[in-house]
């Protein structure tokens, strides 16, 4: 669907995203993950036409996009900040881009209808942006882009602007709504736990490279660099005869039997979380400390300064090289 | 009243005691008679009201409206691209262009208009140069037309409309021109449906400064236009200065106040729309 044949972009010779290949499939929630800076925004506004790879090209069903500026690329970005026309109802947020394809006025009115009504705007058409809250003005954000019908939506963390429990009920209806839409949605956001939830596929970069590409599953069970492995979920690091593996926390047994146990340590805090609760360990002879997550099936629970061995299972190592 | 009431007293003190109050000394004024010598007469007349309806004036008055709102326009025409080009260039270029538009504010006005004199008279700069050059065979008389004076007015009062333009423009969303671009619009459709309804205030301002300004300068029409091409501010000043007839110029300001006060906000009206008035939260 969307091919990304070695893309790189350089800023004042400084290359901010190292030759990229990626191929996105029709239908697929694709995610971009990473901290900030780490050149994910920049991929995207190369697919939507806002800067020009230094290098490679970009093919959108069979055509290369590459040299077409945004107007002429049939797909839709939602931006961060939404960027709504102040001077512009919802309504006409919304029939602006039909407009410019100079779609008959009837299907214009169509096409607001269905798109309000799949964002649940149809109150507040008249309304103008200023008179909307943040949760309102980003649905109007993406009726005003999937009122085009795009071939790909592009959304530039479109929720990092709102509080976390509406983030949360937007969530779970953008992905609602990427399922009953059925296009291509390209995600570009550095909160790990929305990539997690949302995503068909991530791909996790850092400092302008990719770290790994891979389903949320493959990503949390078997990450393939030190990076894929902290960035996302909560993880911890070993390093044995020069060989440096990952165990999830939740793969972590806490024993009281010290001699028998791989490393051993004194909880230096407990942490209640409700369903589960966690031990913070500081290793001997290490200057580290790992998380064990626990459920509550302990005989007696974890006093802080007890002194506790940490086992694991050598099928829950998960090599991320030396 | 609130804390920002008492706030906005020496405002209102201020503006009381410097135009409201030589405002009304100018209305009543403009009710008086005047005696052989130009003394005021204290008695209530309408005599000053009834001159302005002389056809003389009433071409004064038409042709002062005219020029005003041609500079206005003129200025507009070309204050819009120029602020364009200097908002959206580097910061560097910016400076420079914003320093080139003030530089002349540097020098006094009066020797700045003379120079167009110097630039348009029969044996000036200009004719002589186009001579030289064999386009023309005898001098074009440029100095002392109405021509002259509209070049005048545009040329001081283009920086009026510049800097808020220039303003308005820099101080705009550029990401609505990212939306609308990415919505399918062309840079010229961009500009039409975004960037120029997004500048109006700047417009406005600029308007209004400059058609004011225009109506109420006499420097550049007395010296480029010359005893053929009076306007009412010309009017004025002669009649407080030379004709001692100030009944008559006070008159003849508050007949142009009212004016001024009418066509602002008619052109007030026009640039407003629904958007700005729920803005302004008047729904």
């Amino acid at each position: 669907m969307i091919e990304l044949v070695d893309v790189q972009k350089n800023f004042a010779g400084q290359m901010v995203v190292h030759p990229l290949n990626l191929t996105i499939k029709e239908g697929e929630f694709l995610t971009l993950l990473g901290p900030s800076g780490c050149g994910k925004t920049t991929i995207l506004r190369m697919i939507a036409g806002f800067e020009q790879p230094t290098e490679g090209q970009i093919v959108l069903d069979g055509a290369d996009l590459t040299a077409l500026p945004p107007n002429r690329r049939d797909l839709n970005l939602v931006f961060q900040h939404y960027a709504l026309f102040p001077h512009m109802t919802v309504e006409d947020n919304i029939a602006f881009g039909l407009k410019m394809k100079k779609l008959p006025q009837a299907e214009i009115k169509q096409r607001i209808e269905e798109a309000v009504a799949m964002t649940q705007l149809t109150p507040l058409v008249k309304r103008y942006p200023h008179q909307l809250s943040g949760g309102q003005q980003q649905r109007v954000a993406i009726a005003r882009a999937i009122a085009n019908k795009p071939k790909v939506l592009l959304l530039d963390e479109p929720l990092g602007a709102l509080d976390l429990q509406l983030r949360k009920n937007l969530q779970s209806e953008l992905k609602q709504l990427q399922r009953s839409l059925g296009i291509t949605f390209v995600y570009v956001t550095h909160d790990q736990e929305e990539a997690m939830m949302l995503s068909d596929r991530i791909v996790i970069m850092n400092n302008g490279q990719v770290e790994q590409i891979g389903t949320p599953r493959e990503i949390y069970a078997t990450p393939a660099t030190l990076f894929a492995a902290t960035f996302v979920g909560e993880n911890n690091i070993f390093s044995q005869d020069g060989r440096l593996f990952a165990v999830r926390p939740e793969k972590l047994k806490a024993t009281r039997d010290t001699d028998a146990a791989k490393r051993t340590g004194v909880v230096q805090d407990v942490l209640y979380l409700g369903s589960i609760h966690k031990l913070v360990v500081q290793l001997d002879g290490e200057p580290m400390t790992v998380t064990i997550a626990l459920d509550f099936t302990d005989e007696r629970p974890w006093e802080i300064g007890e002194k506790l061995g940490v086992n694991w299972g050598s099928q829950d190592e998960v090599n991320i090289g030396a | 009243m609130k804390k920002s009431g008492f706030a906005l007293i020496p405002v209102m003190l201020w503006l009381s005691l410097f135009l409201v109050v030589p405002m009304l000394i100018v209305v009543g004024i403009s009710f008086m008679q005047r005696d052989t010598d130009g003394n005021l007469i204290y008695t209530f007349s309408l005599d000053a009201y009834k001159i302005f309806f002389d056809s003389l004036y009433l071409g004064i008055y038409w042709d002062t409206i005219v020029l005003s709102v041609a500079t206005t326009v003129i200025c507009l025409l070309l204050s819009y691209p120029l602020a364009y080009y200097i908002a959206r260039s580097g910061p560097r270029r910016q400076t420079w262009g914003l320093a080139l538009i003030t530089i002349p504010f540097w020098i006094n006005f009066l020797i700045r208009t003379y120079a167009w004199v110097l630039l348009l008279r029969t044996q000036g700069v200009v004719n002589s140069l186009f001579m030289n050059l064999g386009w023309i065979s005898e001098p074009m008389q440029m100095l002392y037309t109405k021509g002259a004076v509209l070049l005048g007015m545009v040329y001081t009062f283009i920086p009026f409309m510049v800097l808020p333009i220039y303003v308005a423009i820099e101080q705009m969303d550029r990401r609505l021109l990212e939306a609308a671009s990415d919505l399918g619009a062309s840079p010229w459709r961009s500009f039409w449906h975004i960037t120029l309804p997004q500048t109006k205030s700047g417009i406005t301002t600029g308007a209004v400064l400059v058609y004011v300004s225009t109506t109420g300068m006499f420097v550049v029409t007395d010296i480029l236009g010359g005893a053929k091409s009076s306007m009412i501010s010309n009017i004025i000043q002669t009649q407080f200065l030379g004709a001692r007839n100030w009944p008559f110029g006070a008159a003849l300001s508050v007949i142009f106040v009212i004016t001024s006060f009418i066509l602002i906000a008619l052109f007030n009206k026009a640039m407003t729309s629904r958007y700005e008035t729920v803005k302004e939260g008047r729904v």
